[in-house]
């Protein structure tokens, strides 16, 4: 049992410490708190242990650094909407395909034209050609399942499982065709970086991303609203099928631009959004959205931290957050389990 | 007004409303009332607009629902569906506050402040406005959920199901709150409900619907009798008087 907030705050004599508590539920001051730490966290990232000129070092580093938020908040702002649309909280977008498709193109390239020139490739056009295949197959699915009359996201996310086992198994099976260098080199490219990554398509992807959010803004109290389900938010003047539409449009492409930046990493979502909703104190997508991003934040800076200080590079790093993220996911499996 | 005409809803080769023509929303609570599959909650979906007819027209004061903007209808019409999980941890206060969001679109006003702290009262629901809904019990949260519903604030109100799951005490509770609603607060119940006697007790007009059509719309005393239940449940129902009401015998 919860002790009820309106007699914490009518006992008498506030002790000093029930004031911080009341003070510690606002989830403003949680957002702060995580604010701080993503601050303090960036600050030692960019500043400790430079091997060389420090002007350099803060360069490269803010770069990365830039990246993880672009990153974090893509991924953090689609999974919290995904959950929301789905009414489930252990999906993520990947179960649409997204990452699948992703490696499916990749592979496609070196498959028939060699690992030389997937490398030799214009970066731009790859991640052009990544962004614009993934929008495109994601509103083709979705407008022929949910555009119609049948409007069923059930059947949309089932049949988005079926389609990425598909892309799956046929990466697979090019995958075992390649030569091995070929098969090196894809794979490389497979794990998802935030080190070093291209300033342009940096900030292409930071474009995408802010505009993705920028259709979530106006969204956010009916978000609220739907966590009540599609029937109750209807019934309270929600038009759906437009909300949902526009939602899931900003979804893909803010996957999308991520995916095709620093490769699969929509694993974390489900970590973050998770953690952002015991965080937060307050279902509200105010405070829920915001909180994941700044988690996803802490977790990719925290995972580079210890790959790069502690591993000394001794992986990529979405084995670190795979590792730790598989961990969580199986705890919170049990926990749903135990209850 | 709630007017359906000719209404028809078939899922594949299943038609489960059937050219069904009715009108709802005159003052007081009608109940609605049929087996198992006979169409109550899809025709709730067809006037909530949250399933399309196939055929047919369904009016809420003369504007068809297909037309007239969710948000516009959601001030007039609330529906109360019939399971709500909440996947979410919101409390009862969270709860009702999103009855206002038709009229604020969740910037409250006073006003919607004022609305929602009377729904609270009315519903007896202060002591527990900052409880979790996973915290309350069945009847509780029932209460809360149709505290959700006043404060919206509509003069249509249709409840699919209230006392699903709930004991006799609170069943009744529900019933004589959704009397006074009726009589105190001018709301226009539609209210589906399974057990007989509780709707020829606290409801003025009963509509019986059996295979997706309507067999029967009267006063409750017209409808509680024996010929009639047995040709909408299709089972031998006897009616006594008891101190001057009509009480139905099914339990075999």
């Amino acid at each position: 049992m919860l002790t009820d907030p309106a007699t914490t705050t009518s006992a008498p004599p506030a002790t000093r410490r029930t004031r911080i508590a009341t003070r510690w539920a606002q989830p403003g001051v949680r957002l702060a708190a995580l604010g701080a730490a993503v601050l303090v966290l960036a600050a030692v990232y960019c500043c400790t242990d430079v091997p060389g000129s420090l002007a350099f070092a803060l360069e490269i580093r803010s770069l990365s650094v830039l990246a993880m938020l672009v990153v974090a908040a893509a991924v953090g702002v689609s999974t919290v909407v995904f959950h929301t649309i789905t009414q489930n909280r252990i999906l993520t977008p990947s179960i649409m395909g997204f990452d699948a498709f992703y490696v499916l193109v990749s592979t496609v390239i070196v498959f028939s034209s060699g690992s030389a020139s997937f490398l030799g490739f214009d970066q731009l056009t790859l991640w052009l050609v990544q962004v614009v295949v993934m929008v495109a197959f994601s509103v083709l699915l979705f407008t022929w399942l949910f555009g119609g009359r049948r409007r069923s996201i059930h059947l949309m996310l089932l049949v988005g499982i079926v389609l990425g086992t598909f892309f799956r198994s046929s990466t697979e099976w090019m995958q075992r065709m390649l030569d091995p260098l070929d098969f090196q080199v894809l794979s490389d490219a497979m794990f998802a970086s935030l080190t070093r990554p291209d300033e342009t398509l940096l900030l292409l992807t930071a474009v995408l991303v802010v505009l993705g959010c920028a259709a979530v803004v106006p969204l956010l109290r009916t978000l609220d609203v739907l966590t009540l389900g599609e029937p109750a938010a209807v019934g309270l003047g929600v038009d759906h099928r437009r909300v949902v539409m526009v939602l899931f449009a900003s979804v893909s492409v803010m996957v999308a631009a991520s995916t095709a930046l620093v490769g699969p990493i929509l694993f974390l979502g489900l970590v973050v959004a998770n953690l952002a909703y015991s965080y937060a104190g307050s279902f509200r997508h105010v405070w829920t959205l915001p909180t994941a991003v700044l988690i996803g934040v802490i977790c990719l800076l925290g995972g580079q931290l210890v790959l790069e200080r502690v591993l000394g590079f001794g992986g990529t790093l979405s084995t670190v957050i795979d590792f730790a993220g598989g961990l969580f996911f199986l705890y919170l499996v049990l926990r749903k389990g135990a209850r | 007004m709630i007017a359906l005409e000719n209404v028809t809803k078939r899922y594949g080769a299943q038609t489960v409303v059937d050219d069904v023509s009715v009108r709802f929303g005159e003052e007081g609570v009608t109940a609605l009332i049929g087996p198992n599959g006979a169409g109550k909650s899809t025709l709730f979906g067809l006037v909530g607009r949250l399933v399309r007819p196939d055929a047919g027209r369904v009016t809420v004061d003369g504007t068809d629902v297909e037309r007239t903007p969710s948000n516009e209808l959601a001030k007039v019409l609330a529906v109360l569906r019939q399971d709500n999980h909440v996947a979410a941890r919101l409390t009862v206060h969270d709860l009702v506050e999103f009855g206002r969001f038709p009229h604020s679109r969740g910037r409250l006003t006073v006003h919607d402040r004022e609305h929602i702290e009377r729904a609270i009262t009315y519903l007896d629901l202060e002591a527990y406005r900052n409880r979790f809904l996973d915290e309350l019990s069945g009847g509780q949260r029932q209460r809360a959920f149709i505290a959700m519903v006043l404060a919206q604030d509509t003069e249509y109100v249709l409840l699919d199901e209230p006392l699903n799951n709930l004991d006799l005490r609170h069943m009744t509770e529900i019933m004589r709150l959704v009397r006074t609603m009726a009589d105190e607060l001018g709301k226009r119940v539609v209210t589906v409900l399974h057990d007989i006697n509780f709707a020829a007790t606290w409801s003025d007009r009963i509509v019986a619907m059996r295979d997706g059509r309507v067999v029967a719309d009267a006063s409750a005393r017209e409808i509680m009798r024996p010929e009639v239940l047995a040709a909408v449940y299709d089972t031998t129902v006897d009616v006594r008087e008891i101190d001057g009401r009509p009480v139905a015998l099914y339990y075999g």
